[in-house]
């Protein structure tokens, strides 16, 4: 069971949310320029990693928003929680929007 | 390697069973094989044995990171079914339910494959709808499929409740007779005693490192017991096939998800059939030993650590017990999870891919083990001939920029 940090709600059972999958996918710019090979790369092709995985949350049964995940796979520890939209690597902006302990949520199932 | 058989077994009574031979052989990796097989599960064993049985390949070896079977192999609920809806599905996992049949002995292995039948239930008029095409749909594809009424159903299988005063009350279910269960591990076990039997190398305790490949081309394997030579490789690696594959830079459509399944402790015989239910879904059978034996969906996340979450035991459970309340008072023994390949299109990869030599099996998702023996004997096919059989041709990497996707998800009688 995980406990997951939402950013606007704070420390809520894994319950209350639902997964998204892997995060910082970008729709084509140009759908209608994409060869096959480029369609299915977007619709079908994920990272899945066996380690440190970004991925989405939405807080479902809360405040119903969305949030980023840094997440490992294996010991199901949560690294990172950070806002839609923020860039994918932590820098100073980033970190002044999370919230204080989410880095701290040493979360295991 | 010694037939087993009446004789053998009153031999061996008379030395108290203290001398039975090993099952198969334990050899140190050879500098090079024609084909190496990465992963020691089920469907790797069974191809390593049909390219041996099927096609005279003998030179192969099986290398598997743990110990045979320890994967999802060992870690499933033990169903064996083919009522699939699309064709391409149907014609697959009826020749792995055919080959099921014959499996004890063609292996000289008891296998325990059981034909008790595998129920799916209906709970409202649109399961009802779906449960009566999907009879017909098999039907036309040559697969025994029957529809059972409400009260048919209570006289299949008389400890389930058909009490209209439940949430989600049992309307029907159709009937897969030659459905069943098998004994997971024999299954396994048997393939590798029959495949080292035929020259193949089973090598445990050899966990691949790396692809080696010159000129795009897989021409071996890094493991942890050395580098080995290989013609051809075949991945066959389930929750680890994205990783295997990204050491050749070859990425996947999958996603590896725990699966949790759970027994409970032994009773008596009270359960003489697979029950299964999509709508409130849980999946149960007895087992020979007498436990109950649970299974529902996956976990949500990403995950490679065999465990998942409290609440989705808590909502395999719940349906459970309103389908039989006789089990409430059952304690559970153990639970576990397994880590599945899965799919976007539910539906298994048997292909061979843009890296020359480097064939895959995998994205079986959670439901792998009713198709041991025929993914073995496709992938089989598909390394020796270096092209897909008929069966397996339309399971190919390619369908996913083609199109051509076998859309198990909404058609599967249960989330597999």
């Amino acid at each position: 069971m995980l406990l997951i940090h939402c950013p606007w709600c704070g420390p809520r059972d894994e319950i209350e949310f639902a997964y998204g999958g892997e995060a910082h996918r970008v729709r084509p710019a140009d759908p209608s320029a994409l060869s096959d090979a480029e369609w299915a790369d977007f619709l079908f092709l994920r990272a899945n990693p066996k380690g440190v995985h970004r991925e989405r949350w939405v807080h479902a049964h809360g405040c119903r928003r969305w949030f980023n995940v840094e997440r490992h796979t294996v010991t199901h520890e949560i690294l990172r929680v950070y806002p839609p939209g923020a860039a994918a690597e932590p820098d100073a902006a980033v970190a002044e929007a999370q919230p204080p302990q989410a880095s701290q949520q040493g979360v295991r199932s | 390697m010694s037939n087993y058989s009446i004789v053998s077994l009153i031999r061996n009574a008379f030395s108290h069973h203290e001398h039975w031979g090993r099952a198969w052989r334990d050899p140190a990796p050879k500098p090079a094989y024609d084909v190496v097989i990465i992963g020691g599960g089920g469907h790797g064993l069974a191809t390593a044995y049909y390219l041996a049985k099927e096609h005279g390949i003998t030179n192969v070896a099986v290398l598997e990171k743990g110990w045979l079977g320890g994967g999802n192999t060992g870690r499933n609920t033990t169903i064996l079914r083919s009522n699939y809806l699309w064709d391409e599905s149907a014609a697959l996992y009826e020749k792995s339910l055919q080959l099921y049949e014959g499996l004890s002995q063609d292996l000289n292995y008891n296998t325990m494959v059981s034909q008790r039948g595998v129920l799916n239930l209906a709970h409202n008029l649109h399961d009802v709808r779906e449960s009566v095409r999907r009879v017909n749909a098999l039907r036309l594809n040559g697969i025994d499929s029957e529809w059972l009424t409400r009260e048919q159903v209570k006289e299949f299988c008389p400890a389930i409740n058909i009490s209209p005063d439940v949430r989600y009350p049992i309307t029907g279910g159709t009937l897969q007779r030659r459905g069943g269960t098998a004994r997971h591990d024999a299954v396994a076990w048997g393939f590798a005693r029959a495949a080292s039997a035929r020259g193949v190398d089973i090598i445990q305790n050899c966990e691949v490192t790396g692809l080696r490949r010159v000129g795009g081309k897989v021409v071996g394997v890094e493991t942890s017991r050395g580098y080995i030579q290989a013609g051809k490789v075949g991945v066959v690696a389930a929750g680890h096939s994205s990783v295997v594959a990204g050491m050749a830079d070859l990425r996947l459509p999958l996603e590896s998800h725990p699966l949790q399944a759970l027994v409970s402790e032994p009773i008596k015989p009270v359960l003489d059939c697979v029950v299964m239910s999509n709508a409130v879904h849980v999946y149960v059978s007895q087992s020979d030993k007498g436990e109950l034996v649970i299974g529902a969906g996956i976990d949500s996340y990403n995950s490679y650590a065999q465990r998942g979450s409290f609440h989705v035991i808590e909502h395999q459970i719940g349906p459970l017990l309103e389908l039989f309340p006789i089990f409430s008072r059952l304690r559970l023994l153990r639970h576990w999870a397994g880590i599945v390949d899965t799919c976007p299109d539910a539906s298994p990869i048997i292909s061979k891919t843009p890296v020359e030599n480097l064939f895959i099996n995998c994205g079986w998702g959670t439901g792998g083990f009713k198709a041991t023996p025929g993914s073995g004997w496709v992938f089989a096919h598909t390394i020796a001939r270096n092209e897909p059989h008929a069966l397996n041709a339309p399971f190919s990497l390619d369908r996913f920029t083609s199109g051509y996707l076998i859309d198990e998800h909404g058609a599967a009688a249960v989330a597999h």
